[in-house]
């Protein structure tokens, strides 16, 4: 039985942390006001390897664990959300599919740029009327020729509008059920559209999608026909432990904040934190970070081992991402005023949680998912 | 092209540091890190060695505890392969007796076409490190380097000082010592720290060196007494009511600097 990362974990959260600190925690609060996405930051989060982190050496990567994904993605999500998702949903949603179910050539052909963070790929499984359900999918792609023509349209898609997106693999119905599709940016119908106002999330990407009479050819097919909706389920079981780790960083960012305040911060003639009204709430908010950090890497290390994880990754999930919305609500009532004031990054990790508990499966799907794994016939 | 570099391995300076009461020597005993200030000569070793297309960075370190930690960062980021003097005996060695044992070391590595070391460690601060490990092994040193480059098999130097720099022309092999900030050290990758793992580091002691006396025994110096810096008076704080910078520019000639 052993609880420790191992010293090359921690060497490298120490790596991953000098660099969110230095290269991303000052700019942070800019990037959000703006809307800015930083893109010579991504490009060096690419040279530090972080995208390519969990993909063999043969493709440029890391060959490193799950585990060490995990890491990055906190320590960038403990000083900036944004960035954390832009990396886990490169990670997993771009580069992830082509390395697990595309063919040499495919692999070939748009993998190195991925690994590498010069290029990120996109998923579009989302449609206006197939989220949670996204069984219910209406995007249609036929067969034209040698070509498959793709119609339909794509909501929230994260990184699919960024200068260097090369790639979005989409999801669309064919006669034998759902494929899946890599389309390459700037395809003739291939239309991004102008960027979502969202509540927090400012410096990730995300845009509808319209395919318009969109032609791809024959090879563009990822995985067999028809084989979409298993292979996406089982990309969302990777994706949703990155979700654990990038909301365990968030947590963390929110517990570590309010501590140093509750110490400093004086009312009634002494630190507000020898009140137990806010003392025992970081208690508790100490207890969550721990459980999440627990849940996510037993999670990651399931997947490690080769053994199964759905079940795991959906209880890290749930927990951890419910676990960060109560720590930025938690941290703001612990600065008070101050803390719903913009210059305070709490302000910004508080808008930021909330999609935690929706994106890559909500809170409920989250449920239904762990439900059915103790053997219930819930729908 | 090799280059070997002098890395320091020092408590973490983020925690605060603790004295030892009857040596007043810093206490090394908790997990110790590569010194910032080694991180410049690690990266310029690196560019070099690149730009010559072929040779290796080796390190020398002395510390504590058979620490390796900050060594293998220094690994992670590019180096090859390292030696690590640690020796309870080494305990209260003087500058002169360090740069004795790490010109050793180096003489151990097969010597190189080039030495760096920084100017000066962030936590003992003598400064005198470097020009004691060229003088021992009876090689050129050029001090405070912010710009290196090798040409036609010589050393090419731009040398801090405080009015500009000097441009130093130098035989190989030689020892530099390189301010921080000259490059920009690169941050070690995932693949990197894994590779460090199984990247050769020897640990040996003085004795294996042949080096004696060492730690007090050699030292020719003793710490009498450790008193507080004087805490630097505040600053004067000007408010800007629209007038602030005819007092800046006053405060300025006060000081003839303009
Ligand atoms: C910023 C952002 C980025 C995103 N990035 C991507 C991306 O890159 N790719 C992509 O494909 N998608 C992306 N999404 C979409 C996201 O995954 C979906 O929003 C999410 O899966 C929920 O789907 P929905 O919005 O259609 O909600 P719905 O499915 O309509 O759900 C509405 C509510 O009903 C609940 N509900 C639905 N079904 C059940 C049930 N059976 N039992 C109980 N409750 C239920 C849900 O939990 C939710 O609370 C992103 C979304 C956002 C906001």
């Amino acid at each position: 039985m052993d609880f420790d990362l191992s010293p090359e974990h921690e060497a490298f959260r120490k790596v991953v942390r000098d660099f969110a600190e230095s290269e991303i925690a000052p700019h942070a609060a800019q990037w959000d006001e703006d809307h800015t996405f930083p893109l010579e930051t991504v490009k060096a989060m690419g040279d530090l390897g972080l995208f390519g982190l969990v993909f063999p050496a043969e493709w440029g990567g890391g060959d490193g664990d799950f585990a060490s994904l995990c890491i990055a993605i906190e320590e960038i999500g403990r000083v900036d959300q944004s960035m954390g998702i832009t990396l886990s949903a490169g990670v997993g949603l771009g580069a992830n599919p082509i390395f697990r179910f595309g063919t040499e050539d495919q692999k070939q052909r748009w993998l190195p740029d991925l690994v590498a963070g010069r290029a990120l790929g996109a998923f579009g499984l989302t449609e206006p009327d197939a989220g949670s359900d996204a069984g219910a999918t209406r995007t249609r792609a036929r067969r034209v020729g040698d070509n498959w023509v793709i119609d339909g349209t794509k909501v929230f898609i994260t990184n699919s509008g960024t200068p260097i997106t090369s790639i979005i693999t989409v999801t669309a119905r064919t006669d034998d059920g759902i494929s899946t599709f890599v389309v390459e940016a700037g395809t003739p119908g291939l239309t991004i559209e102008t960027p979502y106002r969202k509540l927090g999330w400012h410096a990730s990407d995300t845009h509808g999608v319209i395919l318009d009479n969109c032609s791809v050819p024959d090879h563009h097919i990822l995985g067999a026909s028809g084989s979409g909706f298993r292979n996406f389920l089982s990309i969302l079981d990777d994706g949703r432990i990155a979700i654990s780790a990038l909301a365990l960083g968030c947590a963390r960012a929110c517990l570590g904040s309010a501590i140093a305040y509750a110490k400093e911060r004086n009312a009634f003639g002494g630190p507000i934190g020898r009140n137990q009204g806010i003392a025992f709430a970081l208690a508790d908010l100490e207890v969550a970070v721990e459980n999440a950090a627990n849940l996510t890497y037993k999670a990651a290390w399931l997947k490690d081992q080769g053994r199964p994880f759905t079940h795991a990754a959906a209880i890290a999930k749930l927990y951890s991402t419910e676990a960060a919305v109560t720590a930025t609500r938690v941290a703001t009532q612990v600065f008070g005023g101050s803390g719903f004031i913009e210059a305070n990054p709490i302000a910004r990790f508080y808008r930021d949680a909330k999609i935690l508990e929706i994106g890559e499966g909500t809170s409920e799907i989250q449920r239904i998912v762990i439900a059915r794994g103790l053997g219930l016939p819930v729908s | 092209m090799n280059v070997i570099v002098c890395v320091k391995q020092i408590p973490d300076p983020a925690m605060p540091g603790e004295l030892n009461s009857s040596t007043n020597t810093l206490k090394r005993e908790g997990k110790l890190i590569l010194d910032e200030s080694d991180s410049y000569g690690v990266e310029m070793a690196l560019q070099l060695v690149a730009a010559a297309g072929e040779g290796e960075v080796s390190l020398v370190s002395m510390a504590p505890n058979n620490e390796v930690s900050g060594m293998r960062t220094a690994l992670a980021m590019g180096a090859s392969k390292g030696i690590l003097v640690s020796d309870p005996s080494l305990q209260g060695s003087d500058a002169l007796t360090t740069a004795k044992v790490l010109a050793a070391a180096i003489g151990r590595l097969g010597g190189a076409d080039l030495i760096i070391a920084a100017t000066e460690s962030s936590d003992g601060y003598t400064g005198t490190v470097p020009e004691q490990v060229a003088e021992v092994l009876g090689l050129p040193s050029v001090t405070f380097a912010k710009h290196v480059v090798v040409e036609g098999g010589a050393l090419k130097v731009n040398r801090q000082t405080e009015e500009g720099y000097d441009e130093v022309t130098c035989p190989l092999p030689a020892v530099i010592s390189v301010t921080a900030g000259v490059v920009e050290p690169r941050y070690p990758s995932f693949k990197g720290i894994m590779a460090a793992k199984s990247k050769p580091l020897e640990t040996v002691t003085a004795a294996d060196l042949g080096v004696t006396p060492v730690g007090w025994e050699g030292a020719g110096q003793t710490i009498s007494n450790v008193t507080k810096a004087e805490a630097r008076a505040a600053g004067e704080i000007i408010e800007d009511d629209g007038e602030g910078y005819a007092k800046i520019v006053a405060f300025l000639e006060n000081l003839k600097v303009i």
